[in-house]
């Protein structure tokens, strides 16, 4: 039987060196792979014990840091946001509980020092053989706590998110979305930020609208349209227009009021820029049928429509905007038979956008025709002080010609100087702006906007303002609003 | 140096290393050293020189090197369950010392000769198949994690699988001496006990719910099945035999199949639905929320580990990140704490001990004695292959113990009482002959 009892003796080297293999392949090849896993609660855990990098805003105000707690012998961090829900949205949470969010989510990497960059891996390594305590890298933002403040005073009680940003270098000033909630409470009272009442449903604190919420964007989407219009050589600013009041779209009359059972106020003959001014739908209903759905979502991709908006924050807190058909991002095939030019033109149709990619409109317009980047990220530093990444301002590209940048620029100067955008004039400053009231399918009550920026001839700040639920315009509830956080930026300047 | 010498000098050396091992625990979770960690190690020390005792009685001619590996395989268990969970620990430390007593008092029972229990088989071939029905007895069976292994006494939980299985090698070591030749010609009648036996691990797979169980006392029988006859066709056939039941049983048993669905794909990207919550849930958060959750604890220990005592295994509020930890995962465990080093010194002190024991086959003179052995050995060879290799995702995964290792009372004092078997049958191969 020895014969036998060799062959099985072999057979069980190689059943057990199996495992051998097997642990090899988990603890060595597989390991980076599943380290990433979201759902990879021991790494987060394990993370607990490296004190995260610091983040803070463009002044230096603290807005995440450590506590440090000794739990069954081990020196854990954990983490503590001094300013509370100011910045929460964006910033995020990192807890053990229940995994992490915003920009300690995406930015996790610098935050733990586990990111690729040379120095960083070998003060890492010099700190494990010592047995020092890992320090992460802290980030510093662009936010300016004072603008945040405000938006956040301007849209408490509401609904709704306020982007503010740099029209010439992308870096944003504030990003500001309602209701919030405390990040210290995420991880032990969880429950209370469940119980969030907002005069909207769902409340959804956590959702960062800024970014992440889908609304529809009404007449602010006509700076849009006019981009596609005038960049398209198709319109002149002069080129006029009969108004009957309404326009006919499949034989039935859209009206220019946002109610449709206003009264019909017609404008006579309007030229293009007296549409932009005064926010005629029948002008733009007429302008997108000649200029048809396939020009207009040519250029809605141009401004990044389509894509998730470049910003730092995590990928599954931003969405794309576009047109939606069931809760998802409809690519029309045939355009031409797909979609309603006309209702498509004044921001209607199945449109959805988030507030960023409205600030984007806005900016890009500001900027002349050159898209740039929206950026929170100023730069990593690291535990020493040494600058580990500067994030530069990046350009996304021309969406339009500066003729056309300037023209639609006049045009919006005129809405808020004598149109639809009164509310946001600022004395001495010369500000471009486009109202927007979308309605919702709920009679009376509406999504309202404000797109800016200021000062025209040279602006330093942009501004996308969204309130929901609303039974005001764009022009009465969203343009105060936008006004305030405009004047906020110019008056301390434009220090980086 | 004699046999025993040497077995008591790896002792000490065991002992060193235990005591090293809750030093470390000690260090890391509460900064200091505790003379704590050395009285156990002392009492792990002179419990295992008891033992030692009796072996240099009872088995002066055994095989020194198995009880010192057993010793430093519970060693490091305990010193794992005890971190992982110290009221375990001193549970465990309790059934250490019972199993110490029936290793002891299964060497002096049998030190004169164990062949005795060869004519006895049929009460051993019985004895294994009452065992393995049990669990499936309304009132005495309990179900964990959809098997049912376990059989309840009031409070006490016993799994009789693990007796089950040292009752089987008996039994097939010897009826297989006896039937060998017989069987090695091949005609169909013979076959008939094959079946029967295939037909018993179908019936204990349908039962239990359990593919672990029935593939280690398969194995453990095809193996045997080999050693006796030298026919490889018999061993393929069977093996054939059991893929195919274990394919019917695959299609027809709900929760076979949800666990090779697991082990095939335990990462979902849109979710599925979830048998335990009736929801619709990523089946890495549902059915293999287990086995992700200890493919986490692997991957984070990586080459080094991150030192013993020093694993990431509850969150800082206590909640545990991986079930079952100190009994199906502690693998998983040592794993992150000893890293790729670590556990590969473990796997390779399995793999000596599963040498020394075939080593023991080999030098055996008669059938019964070879045949135990080897079946013995494989056993616990299979066993720690079916446990290892389920964590490992290499088969689908059972909840079986990891031999000397695993928390567990039943599973302790069967291993001791197998490495007593191993420790007679080497005695009487090594023992001076008589004129």
């Amino acid at each position: 039987m020895n014969r036998q009892i060799t062959k099985l003796a072999v057979a069980s080297m190689i059943l057990l060196a199996a495992l051998i293999v097997g642990t090899t392949y988990w603890q060595t090849w597989a390991s980076a792979g599943l380290a990433e896993k979201q759902d990879n609660a021991i790494q987060r855990v394990a993370q607990f014990r490296i004190k995260r990098g610091l983040i803070r805003a463009a002044d230096g105000t603290i807005l995440a840091t450590n506590v440090k707690r000794k739990v069954d012998g081990q020196t854990l961090y954990f983490r503590r946001y001094p300013t509370g829900r100011l910045f929460a949205n964006l910033v995020g949470y990192s807890t053990q509980g229940r995994s992490r969010a915003g920009l300690e989510q995406s930015e996790n990497a610098y935050l733990t020092s586990s990111n690729a960059n040379l120095s960083t891996i070998f003060n890492k390594t010099l700190d494990k053989i010592k047995g020092v305590t890992i320090t992460g890298n802290d980030l510093v933002l662009s936010v300016r706590p004072s603008v945040q403040r405000l938006a956040v005073q301007q849209l408490a009680g509401k609904c709704g998110a306020a982007v503010v940003m740099n029209p010439k270098t992308g870096k944003v000033y504030a990003l500001a979305s309602q209701p919030s909630y405390n990040p210290n409470l995420v991880e032990n009272h969880f429950n209370q930020i469940k119980a969030t009442n907002a005069p909207c449903h769902p409340a959804a604190p956590l959702l960062n609208r800024a970014t992440d919420g889908l609304f529809t964007p009404g007449s602010t989407f006509k700076v849009v349209t006019v981009t596609a219009a005038l960049d398209s050589h198709k319109f002149t600013p002069e080129s006029t227009f009969y108004d009957p009041g309404y326009c006919i779209e499949y034989g039935k009359q859209v009206s220019n009021a946002a109610s449709p059972d206003g009264p019909v106020e017609s404008f006579g003959h309007p030229t293009l820029a007296q549409g932009l001014q005064h926010s005629i739908n029948s002008v733009f209903c007429n302008v997108g049928k000649a200029l048809g759905a396939g020009t207009i979502l040519e250029y809605m991709k141009k401004f990044g429509f389509y894509k998730d908006p470049p910003l730092e924050t995590p990928a599954n807190e931003k969405l794309p905007s576009g047109l939606y058909h069931g809760g998802r991002l409809f690519f029309p095939s045939h355009p031409a038979t797909q979609v309603d030019p006309g209702r498509l033109a004044f921001g209607q149709e199945t449109l959805a956008v988030t507030p960023l990619q409205m600030a984007m409109v806005a900016s890009t317009v500001a900027n002349g025709g050159v898209e740039m980047e929206p950026q929170v990220l100023n730069r990593v530093v690291d535990s020493g002080g040494h600058t580990v990444v500067r994030i530069e301002p990046q350009k996304l590209g021309r969406v339009m010609s500066r003729q056309t940048a300037s023209e639609i620029n006049s045009m919006m100067v005129a809405a808020v100087n004598d149109g639809t955008g009164g509310a946001a004039a600022i004395p001495g400053i010369s500000v471009a702006g486009k109202t927007g009231t979308a309605e919702t399918g709920n009679s009376g009550i509406n999504t309202t906007w404000f797109i800016s920026f200021a000062p025209a001839d040279n602006p330093k700040v942009a501004v996308a303002v969204t309130l929901q639920n609303q039974t005001g315009f764009g022009g009465t509830t969203a343009a105060p609003i936008a006004k305030v956080l405009m004047q906020a930026v110019l008056s301390s300047g434009s220090k980086k | 140096m004699s046999l025993r010498n040497r077995e008591l000098l790896n002792l000490v050396v065991v002992g060193a290393l235990t005591a090293l091992g809750f030093a470390s625990v000690y260090i890391a979770r509460q900064s200091v050293v505790s003379t704590a960690s050395l009285s156990y190690a002392a009492f792990f020390l002179a419990l295992y020189l008891v033992a030692h005792l009796v072996a240099r009685y009872a088995v002066p001619y055994a095989d020194p090197y198995l009880l010192p590996i057993a010793a430093l395989l519970t060693a490091v268990g305990l010193t794992e369950i005890y971190r992982i969970r110290p009221g375990d620990a001193f549970r465990q430390g309790v059934w250490i010392i019972i199993a110490v007593g029936v290793f002891a008092g299964t060497l002096w029972s049998l030190r004169r000769d164990y062949r005795r229990l060869e004519s006895y088989k049929y009460i051993f071939g019985l004895t294994a198949i009452g065992l393995l029905v049990l669990p499936a007895l309304p009132g005495l069976g309990a179900t964990v994690n959809g098997a049912r292994l376990w059989i309840h006494f009031g409070s006490l939980q016993f799994q009789p699988g693990e007796i089950a299985k040292l009752c089987l090698i008996v039994f097939l070591a010897a009826y297989l001496r006896e039937k060998r030749e017989v069987l090695a010609q091949g005609r169909l009648k013979d076959f008939g006990p094959l079946l029967l036996i295939w037909g018993g691990a179908m019936l204990v797979l349908v039962e239990t719910n359990d593919l672990g169980s029935a593939l280690l006392y398969f194995g453990i029988f095809l193996a045997m099945l080999y050693v006796a006859t030298g026919r490889l066709l018999f061993t393929g056939i069977g093996l054939a035999l059991f893929l195919g039941g274990s394919y019917f049983v695959y299609t027809r048993v709900a929760h076979v199949h949800e666990r090779v669905t697991i082990w095939l794909h335990p990462w979902t990207d849109h979710k599925v639905y979830c048998a335990l919550t009736g929801e619709m849930k990523l089946r890495q958060d549902c059915g293999s929320y287990q086995l992700v959750k200890s493919l986490y604890s692997i991957a984070n220990g990586g080459f080094g580990g991150t030192g013993l005592g020093k694993e990431t295994l509850e969150t800082s509020a206590g909640h545990p990140l991986i079930p079952s930890l100190n009994t199906d995962f502690i693998y998983s465990a040592l794993a992150q704490g000893l890293g790729l080093i670590g556990v590969s010194a473990l796997v390779l002190l399995f793999m000596v001990f599963v040498l020394r024991g075939m080593r023991i086959a080999l030098l055996a003179d008669d059938g019964f004695s070879k045949l135990a052995g080897a079946g013995l050995t494989f056993g616990f060879a299979l066993q720690t292959f079916i446990i290892v290799g389920g964590v490992l995702r290499i088969i689908p995964l059972t909840g079986i113990t990891l031999p000397f290792v695993s928390y567990g009372g039943s599973s302790v004092v069967a291993n001791f009482v197998l490495l007593a078997g191993l420790l007679l049958i080497s005695n009487r191969a090594n023992a001076p002959r008589e004129a």
